[in-house]
């Protein structure tokens, strides 16, 4: 059961004895205080929980802990580098895509990956690569404008 | 039309609770100048005499709150919350208006149960409509009482001083001047003025009516942002709540045994309440797994197909709230007569945020961090089970992961309340999705039945509409008709003890006035059909509310409406609405997959008055989102049940809006600058159900009179 797991979190090396069964989404949110990944559905029906393992979008609710041995994991904490905003959390800003802000963590994150497969995206792209995220507020429209302006800020920026 | 038209809804929640003091609030507050204001007649007289009926029944003691600071900063407290509509955003923006001080200036504290004035809850499109005028009245008087207070200190006639950007300075000598903050500093004055200072019009506004960025925007894309169940405490421990399997059902044994040698788990049972707590939430929730209970279930043979036929049977009496002319004498007027039936399902809050508290007990003095509407109900409520007095209980509210009327009342605040107190640490409940489902007040299924009748030229000549269920609001319809009748049975709150609904029901972002909406706008077009006009001109026929037909016209000039009657195969649609003074107008395009039922949304154009938009950005994204959740309970949503059993548990079978079903959306704003201004966070989702069900009508020569339109109903309403 418990046992000593390493990883990469937000880009610090990690050490953590725990049960490696335990959903990374509870490690992550009570001992790491990591609260900016959300729970919303807890079977991973709405990528509330998203966040970036090896850059794949993964819904943390349903990802055992142990699986994240050796991996690099980024949360919406470890976007932002030495206080400059990823162009994806500009362009949240700019085009108010959010309400209650509940699924912004997983938007962003998700669309952080989205970008990185394909940087320059159809409307059908950011459609499809997006459809299983949920957002209750109806920001869907506004989420998808944030992603288009990010694409192009981010065209031929520093790959990260 | 008759008075009672007019009327404004019902208030949710009529309380009358304590204020707090204001030499407590002084002391809280420290230095600086506090402004103190009651929200008396004088606020609502700016209002014409149709929104102040009924404004009796509004708490007495509602007061509103700034503070000057000695660094010229303005603190604004207010007891709403934020939930995502832009709150935290408009508020500041009316304060600066009035107080002359830079938007940039203003911070604000929101739903802090000790620092700010009582307040009923963040509902019902109250924060600008309703909060926003006490709250420009207050900084009115602030700007008035620091005038007064740089004229002593300039020793200058007040006259001859101007207040901007929170300095004060002589007209005829600029360079004369001194500041908010200069005049604030050490000091701690309550002072009125002898005249409530009138408010500006809009033609003075120089902050409201522009657009602005939301300030919440960098805490949520950064993770900053704190919610209820954010919230770390230390010693804290998470709670697990043990779900019945259906409404009404009586525990007969429990088995606990398996789930209290998981390590570190404490299982507690008080009576209804059995829980799992331990440090990690996610263990405690693999505990609670491990309890085995026996249950007597309530017998009942409702279900989400037979529920109508059951509420027609048991739908309590009505009252006519609009009546006017004789419904037998229309009925003699008129060439054609129709008689429909509309229904509506159950449908569920789902915030993406389930219900969550953290409450910490320290000797006699609590404190709750909680996913709220209602900061004030909540104190209220973990006061009466704790039985303490209300005062030693400290509501703070963080972000709420959206409201939408769902988290109006505070059983988890109530749960974590009385786990804190028997395991003597702080505690932590927050519903899993399944919990979210099962214990929701969902929105009422309803039945509207209407009748009508239309003369030879197209003019409705009478109507007789009865709505049971989904209550009064927007039941009264705005079309001009000599013979009418308007009669509710039974509201739209309450549930199981008052009413036939096998779980609770309550508020859902606009209450009532989406059934009411539905059936009202597809009842028009239903006559528009049949007489064969274009369903806009019949609108603009029967229409004598030049506001109303003002928005029309600019819904049909943006979407590009032209006159065809239905069904013109083009899939257009048309839906108007009067919601609490904020008039709208919604077209939509759409096309119908006959095989499959699919209805796709392509195109959805909603024009709104809501007098003066006071953050116009902020009005378009509340638009922009009510078409889109709107599109939900057009289409999919719609609450499954067995007996008292609820079948939808989580987002595999109960079906959010998606990216995918997303139209294109245009919104218009217009103005008009001499009615009272509106909300704007419920407004635009009213017409949604309207507006899909006469596009599917116009593409197809098909109308569905239930809601939501699966796949499945179209289907079969196609005979497919």
């Amino acid at each position: 059961m418990a046992g000593k797991i390493s990883f990469t979190l937000n880009g610090k090396t990690v050490d953590l004895d725990v049960d490696g069964e335990r959903p990374l989404l509870w490690v992550l949110r009570t001992d790491f205080g990591l609260t900016g990944t959300k729970y919303s559905c807890g079977e991973g029906y709405c990528g509330t929980c998203t966040v970036l393992i090896d850059d794949e979008p993964v819904q943390s609710c349903q990802y055992p802990v142990k699986n994240a041995a050796g991996k690099k994991i980024v949360t919406i904490e470890g976007l932002a580098v030495a206080g400059r905003f990823h162009p994806i959390q500009e362009a949240f800003v700019k085009h108010e895509a959010m309400q209650c802000g509940f699924c912004t963590s997983g938007m962003i994150l998700k669309a952080y990956s989205l970008l990185k497969k394909k940087p320059q995206p159809t409307y059908q792209d950011i459609i499809q690569g997006m459809d299983d995220q949920l957002c209750r507020c109806g920001a869907h429209n506004r989420i998808v404008r944030a992603i288009q302006e990010a694409a192009v800020q981010m065209k031929g920026a520093v790959k990260r | 039309m008759s008075d009672e038209k007019n009327r404004p809804a019902a208030i949710e929640d009529i309380d009358s609770s304590v204020t707090l003091d204001r030499r407590e609030f002084l002391k809280l507050a420290g230095g600086g100048i506090v402004i103190f204001f009651s929200a008396g007649d004088e606020i609502f007289s700016q209002e014409p005499a149709r929104f102040q009926a009924g404004r009796g029944s509004l708490p007495t003691d509602f007061n509103a709150f700034l503070r000057i600071g000695e660094d010229g900063r303005v603190t604004l407290f207010t007891g709403k919350i934020e939930q995502g509509q832009g709150v935290m955003t408009v508020l500041p923006l009316m304060l600066a208006e009035e107080l002359e001080v830079p938007q940039e200036s203003v911070d604000i504290i929101l739903g802090d149960t000790d620092l700010c004035p009582y307040d009923m809850g963040t509902f019902g499109s109250l924060s600008v409509r309703s909060f926003g005028p006490a709250l420009r009245a207050a900084a009115a008087e602030a700007r008035v009482v620091l005038l007064e207070l740089a004229s002593e200190k300039l020793n200058l006639p007040a006259d001859r001083l101007q207040a901007k950007d929170g300095v004060i300075f002589d007209r005829n000598n600029p360079a004369t001047k001194v500041t908010y903050a200069q005049l604030a500093q050490g000091k701690k004055i309550e002072r009125q003025t002898k005249q409530k200072p009138s408010l500006k019009k809009p033609a003075e506004f120089k902050v409201m009516g522009r657009p602005v960025a939301r300030r919440d925007a960098r805490d949520k894309i950064t993770g900053k942002a704190k919610y209820a169940g954010d919230i770390r405490l230390p010693g804290m421990l998470y709670a697990k709540i043990l779900r019945p399997p259906a409404h009404g059902a009586k525990i007969k044994a429990l088995d606990a045994s398996a789930a209290e040698k998981i390590a570190g788990a404490r299982v507690v049972q008080d009576g209804d309440l059995v829980a799992v707590l331990h440090e990690q939430p996610d263990v405690a929730e693999a505990a609670l797994a491990k309890i085995k209970a026996e249950y007597e279930l309530p017998p009942s043979d409702l279900n989400d197909k037979n529920i109508f036929e059951h509420l027609i049977k048991v739908a309590p009496q009505g009252k006519p709230v609009a009546q006017g002319g004789d419904i037998g004498e229309g009925a003699k007027l008129a060439a054609s007569t129709f008689e429909s039936q509309y229904l509506n399902g159950y449908v569920a809050h789902a915030t993406l945020e389930t219900h969550t508290a953290l409450v910490k007990i320290e000797g006699d003095k609590v404190t709750v961090w909680a996913s709220t509407q209602a900061p004030f109900r909540a104190k209220e409520e973990v006061a009466q089970v704790l039985n303490i007095p209300a005062q030693n209980v400290h509501v703070i509210m963080p972000f709420v992961g959206a409201g939408f009327g769902g988290k109006t009342n505070n059983p988890q605040t109530v749960q974590a309340a009385r786990l804190a107190k028997i395991v003597g640490k702080p505690v932590q409940v927050a519903w899993t999705r399944a919990d979210e489902f099962f214990n929701d007040t969902f929105r009422p299924a309803a039945v509207v039945n209407i009748k009508s009748g239309i003369s030879n030229s197209g003019q409705i000549v009478f109507w007789d509409y009865e709505v049971l269920f989904a209550g009064e609001r927007s039941s009264q319809q705005f079309y001009n008709i000599p013979h009418h009748r308007t009669v509710v049975r039974g509201e739209w709150g309450g549930g199981g003890r008052t009413s036939g609904h096998p779980f609770s029901v309550g508020a859902w972002r606009a209450p009532g006035s989406n059934t009411n909406t539905y059936a009202r706008e597809s009842h028009i077009d239903v006559m528009a059909a049949k007489a064969g006009i274009d369903p806009v001109e019949f609108r603009m026929m029967n229409l004598s509310d030049a506001r109303m037909k003002r928005i029309l016209k600019a819904a049909a000039d943006k979407f590009g409406w032209t006159a065809a009657s239905a069904p013109s195969r083009r899939g257009y649609g048309v839906a108007c609405a009067d919601y609490l003074g904020t008039y709208l107008a919604t077209m939509a395009e759409v096309a119908v997959n006959a095989e499959t039922g699919a209805v796709e949304v392509k195109r959805v154009v909603t024009a709104q008055d809501m007098g003066v938009a006071v953050n116009p950005d902020g009005a378009r994204l509340q638009i922009e989102g009510c078409i889109t959740m709107g599109l939900g309970y057009a289409l999919t949503e719609e609450v499954h049940f067995k007996g008292r059993e609820v079948l939808d548990l989580n987002f595999d079978s109960y079906e959010l809006p998606r990216f995918s079903w997303l139209p294109k959306i245009e919104t218009v704003l217009l103005d008009s600058p001499e009615v009272p201004i509106a909300g704007g966070g419920e407004p635009a989702i009213i017409t949604m159900g309207a507006v899909v069900a006469n596009a599917v009508f116009d593409a197809t020569g098909t109308r569905l009179f239930q809601l939501p339109m699966t796949k499945e109903r179209i289907k079969a309403a196609l005979g497919k």
